[in-house]
């Protein structure tokens, strides 16, 4: 339900809030960083390929962190690594969301016992918005990660702290169970 | 080698390049190990490591140009560690042969052949990050893969992870 959706008359005057422009604005050109940390990022390459094509979401990769408002973890974040990571989150600008992508980046995945040189979860050293689950995920869950992250921004309001915004989209979760339910009878239909 | 035992043509040629070797340094090398999928000798006297390396390199009859892996070994039971180098021949006499080294478990030391092949100078420094050897005589002895920072030899058998690097926990 994006704001040009909405029927616009009388000369392309639009009425509505400042908070729906603002967030309208930054979901459509989220900027993630371009840096991957293992195999994930093969998959995150993929995405942003011609047949999964992200960039009819607005989202291309930049080559700096000073240009991006969103990062993608995606990969093993290795004990050494891990404090690179801190200091490239700290140069991006805010408002800035972390999507961590795969299992290691959630929790170490299969390096958590053994794996002595892996950091277990990202979480442990920055904030994570989104967390897309698979080893590695496929194409189509980044894209939920992303649309997720899309959906968070739009919570978003003038004087409200990403905490809260947190919490109203965990409140306007949809069931995806249903969606599947209804996409499929539609199909079949 | 025991008699009557069929053994393949590439176990034979290793076993007369061990003969050579053998021959020159007597007691400071074992007996032979004709196992089938890496013949090996042990480098008893392991001072002599970078000379007997440099034999083989050299020797007109050996000419092992080629270090295909170095590998750290731990053996908690005998209170040891050790490397095991696999050579080859590339191009020239086309024979392998393994050679396993050991030192003591803690604080534990062994000749550099960092300066007979090149191959061994980052092999030897990821033995001495993971096992904790030190290669005397390399020309920069220390962690390749670890931080320099790193508490502990990971693939050690008795190795308990640090629980804390630079404020961040370490375990799960």
């Amino acid at each position: 339900m994006g704001l040009l959706d909405a029927a616009i008359t009388r000369h392309n005057v639009l009425v509505t809030s400042v908070d729906n422009v603002l967030n309208w604005a930054r979901l459509s050109s989220l900027w993630p960083m371009g840096f991957g940390l293992a195999c994930c990022a093969i998959e995150m390459m993929a995405t942003n390929a011609s047949n999964y094509d992200l960039e009819r979401f607005g989202i291309f990769p930049r080559s700096s962190p000073r240009q991006s408002d969103l990062m993608i973890v995606a990969g093993t974040v290795t004990m050494k690594m891990a404090e690179r990571v801190i200091r490239l989150y700290e140069q991006m600008p805010e408002p800035r969301y972390v999507l961590s992508m795969g299992s290691c980046s959630n929790c170490g995945g299969p390096y958590w016992e053994h794996g002595y040189h892996v950091l277990k979860g990202v979480d442990r050293v920055i904030p994570v918005d989104v967390y897309v689950p698979g080893c590695p995920p496929r194409p189509e869950a980044l894209i939920g990660g992303l649309m997720k992250v899309q959906e968070l921004i739009r919570m978003e309001q003038i004087g409200i702290s990403r905490a809260d915004a947190l919490k109203k989209l965990a409140e306007k979760a949809l069931d995806p169970k249903f969606i599947v339910e209804r996409e499929r009878k539609a199909a079949f239909a | 080698m025991e008699e009557g035992k069929v053994v393949s043509q590439s176990v034979q040629e290793s076993a007369a390049a061990y003969s050579i070797i053998q021959e020159r340094f007597g007691d400071a090398v074992s007996a032979f190990n004709a196992n089938e999928t890496m013949p090996f000798l042990e480098v008893v006297d392991t001072d002599r490591w970078v000379e007997i390396a440099l034999f083989m390199r050299d020797h007109a009859k050996l000419k092992f140009n080629y270090m295909a892996c170095l590998t750290g070994v731990d053996y908690p039971a005998d209170e040891k560690v050790g490397i095991i180098c696999n050579f080859e021949s590339l191009a020239l006499l086309n024979h392998k042969i393994a050679v396993k080294l050991k030192c003591v478990r803690k604080n534990g030391s062994l000749p550099s052949v960092a300066c007979v092949w090149h191959t061994a100078n980052w092999h030897e420094r990821e033995a001495y990050d993971l096992f904790g050897i030190t290669f005397t005589g390399h020309p920069e002895m220390k962690r390749i893969l670890c931080p320099d920072d790193w508490e502990g030899y990971p693939l050690l058998k008795d190795y308990k992870v640090q629980e804390k690097y630079h404020g961040i926990k370490v375990p799960y």
